[in-house]
């Protein structure tokens, strides 16, 4: 591999997609947007099915035309150039091996199309770099899921593409093989320094590999910025509810002190940061994740710190999930919110029907306008 | 009782099996056994006595290798014309939208739906006014035409069932259109071409009715000589031909088979 390195390092593999959209007939399957994938980065193309990601991707591929805008590839624009000349490969989606060729030929057909002779040496030692030198006159259907998904890597990764496209590349796999290819994906990406822009519908997988992620939802990009970035301040309801879960609870600003907004939610006075809320609309949602609320005892209320956001509530369920345990919690304004503690002191008077205080710091809390739907984005959180 | 009963029971699809083939295959063996006598008189139907006489001088009869030839001739053309074309016309029917897509859809199957001798007797009226000499060309013509829907149902099929993704992957490194389609998608969709190809020559090869009503006075093919032998007695070579026929496609069959199987142990 260390041969393959400097001629993609050399190569300017940053992908710049300018108001770039498509429709069918009535029909927008990418609202123009505009996108900036910086060299040698990870790069997730984040949304449920039918968001346009899978659309964007093959834009860039030039296995779609787009109805508006431009794709430069490495200062290059080659929106009007067919796929056999993009500087880019493509690892699909249930991988389209050759099943007439075998596993050596599937690797060596894109040297072979540019006319390369001698494809032995680097064919041999891209399928080390995959594990897989003993299946080289295999025929792909002889393969499991996971030796496939790896030939489909390395017939892209042999091109030593400028940008390699993944099209939900694991999702065929078991989840154990799905988290161990997403460690070798990752593995591959920083030895060869390429830029890889993986499309999924996963968000965990998403925030595991990428370095960026852009979360779309009907056609646009809701949000960009680093996996911890989107997770902790996510701009939209979409995102909060499908990266991860969130408890938003709908609350009034009141005021600000100190660089806070006050808030009044259902009468209970909850804060947040000012600079954690990304509206300045007075109705807004206060949304806090699962992991960052405590658990008290009603009983125990005394022993909370000052200062700290509370909410009082009924225990409706709990589930024991080994590390963690999951409460679903009823507060007085009825609504209902998850509580994720971690299994280390177990108050074991906390069970359903217990009355429970949660609390937690103002500072974890993110506000957004209300004037969105509570609930987008959960149906698909949990695929 | 009851052990006999399993035992049937147990081999009751292998004894179907071979109650199948033998339906199939006693006829043949009629005819080869038939290609051994000796026949008193014109008929060849009464076993009279053994001889290889129309083994060693197959084409000891009048006219009968001639036909044969053009038969051959005839056949491998036909299938050569229908493949082609066929081909095109099922890659774009699979593959393109274009106003009267619909009715060559529907079109295309005419031909093995309507009775033949009717398909026969119009095609014959139609080369009749439009003046075109009977001969090798109008039989020609005829045979592809007939050809053609089933080389476009085999390999319309092929096509349909390919996942568009391989030609797109194919695309994506670096094959051009053309080298997509020769490397990718032909070898892809050869097997509907072969099977087509294959139907087409047996069919061409043992038409009478529509050759019949298209053929000229010198253009007799093997089917048409047999059935004009047969008013005065089938000659004995006509059984030899019928069992080389036979054994030809045996071999040709159990070669197939074989190479398939190899080719899957090997891979």
């Amino acid at each position: 591999m260390t041969e393959q390195q400097p001629e993609a390092a050399t190569a300017g593999g940053d992908v710049r997609l300018t108001g770039i959209g498509k429709t069918y007939g009535d029909f927008t399957a990418v609202q123009p947007l505009d996108l900036t994938v910086p060299q040698g980065s990870f790069f997730a193309l984040l949304g449920a099915s039918g968001c346009g990601k899978t659309t964007t991707l093959r834009m860039i591929a030039g296995l779609e035309e787009p109805t508006s805008g431009t794709v430069l590839i490495g200062g290059q624009d080659v929106t009007d150039l067919p796929p056999y000349k993009r500087p880019v490969n493509t690892v699909f989606q249930s991988y389209a091996l050759f099943p007439h060729l075998d596993i050596f030929e599937n690797v060596a057909f894109g040297l072979r199309r540019r006319g390369k002779k001698d494809v032995k040496k680097q064919v041999e030692s891209m399928l080390e770099l995959v594990e897989l030198g003993q299946y080289a006159r295999r025929k792909p259907h002889q393969l499991s899921g996971g030796q496939q998904q790896r030939v489909a890597v390395a017939r892209a990764l042999i091109n030593h593409p400028q940008v390699l496209l993944l099209d939900e590349p694991l999702g065929a796999l078991d989840l154990k093989l799905r988290r161990q290819m997403q460690l070798e994906l990752k593995r591959i990406q920083t030895e060869v320094g390429i830029t890889f822009v993986h499309v999924t519908h996963d968000q965990e997988e998403a925030m595991t590999m990428a370095d960026t992620i852009a979360v779309m939802n009907a056609g646009r990009v809701e949000q960009l910025g680093a996996p911890a970035d989107l997770y902790e301040n996510p701009g939209s309801t979409f995102v909060a509810n499908f990266l991860g879960q969130s408890n938003l609870i709908a609350a009034e600003v009141t005021g600000s002190a100190d660089g806070d907004l006050l808030l009044s939610a259902s009468g209970v006075r909850l804060a947040m940061p000012k600079a954690r809320c990304a509206t300045d609309a007075t109705k807004v949602y206060l949304g806090v994740r699962p992991e960052k609320i405590t658990l008290a005892h009603a009983s125990a209320t005394g022993d909370i710190a000052e200062g700290r956001n509370r909410l009082q509530g009924t225990v409706v369920d709990s589930s024991f999930i080994g590390v963690s345990t999951q409460y679903v919690v009823r507060s007085e304004g009825g609504q209902e919110i998850a509580v994720f503690e971690q299994n280390m002191d177990r108050d074991i008077r906390i069970a359903p029907g217990a009355p429970v205080v949660l609390h937690w710091n103002p500072a974890h809390s993110f506000g957004l306008d209300a004037a969105q739907a509570i609930d987008a984005g959960t149906g698909e959180a949990a695929a | 009782m009851s052990r006999l009963l399993k035992w049937v029971r147990a081999h009751l699809v292998v004894l179907a099996g071979i109650l199948a083939l033998a339906y199939l295959v006693l006829p043949n063996l009629v005819v080869l056994a038939f290609s051994f006598n000796k026949p008193v008189g014109k008929f060849n139907y009464e076993w009279s006595q053994f001889s290889t006489d129309a083994w060693t001088n197959p084409c000891g009869v009048a006219d009968m290798c001639g036909s044969l030839a053009l038969s051959l001739q005839i056949a491998l053309l036909a299938t050569l014309g229908a493949t082609v074309l066929g081909t095109m016309v099922a890659f774009a029917l699979a593959r393109y939208r274009f106003r009267g897509r619909a009715a060559t859809t529907a079109l295309i199957f005419l031909p093995m739906a309507m009775p033949e001798v009717v398909m026969a007797a119009s095609l014959g009226t139609l080369f009749l006014n439009m003046r075109i000499q009977f001969g090798f060309l109008t039989i020609l013509i005829a045979h592809i035409m007939f050809c053609l829907s089933f080389v476009v149902t085999a390999v319309k099929a092929r096509v349909m069932s390919m996942d568009p993704r391989l030609e797109q992957a194919a695309q994506d490194l670096y094959a051009t259109p053309t080298q997509t389609f020769l490397r990718i998608t032909l070898p892809l969709v050869a097997p509907g071409i072969a099977a087509g190809a294959l139907l087409s020559f047996a069919l061409s090869f043992d038409d009478f009715i529509i050759t019949q009503f298209n053929s000229g006075p010198t253009t007799v093919t093997f089917p048409m000589f047999v059935w004009g032998a047969s008013q005065r007695g089938i000659p004995v070579q006509v059984n030899v031909i019928g069992t080389g026929m036979f054994i030809a496609a045996v071999v040709f069959t159990v070669a197939g088979q074989w190479l398939a199987n190899r080719r899957k142990a090997r891979a």
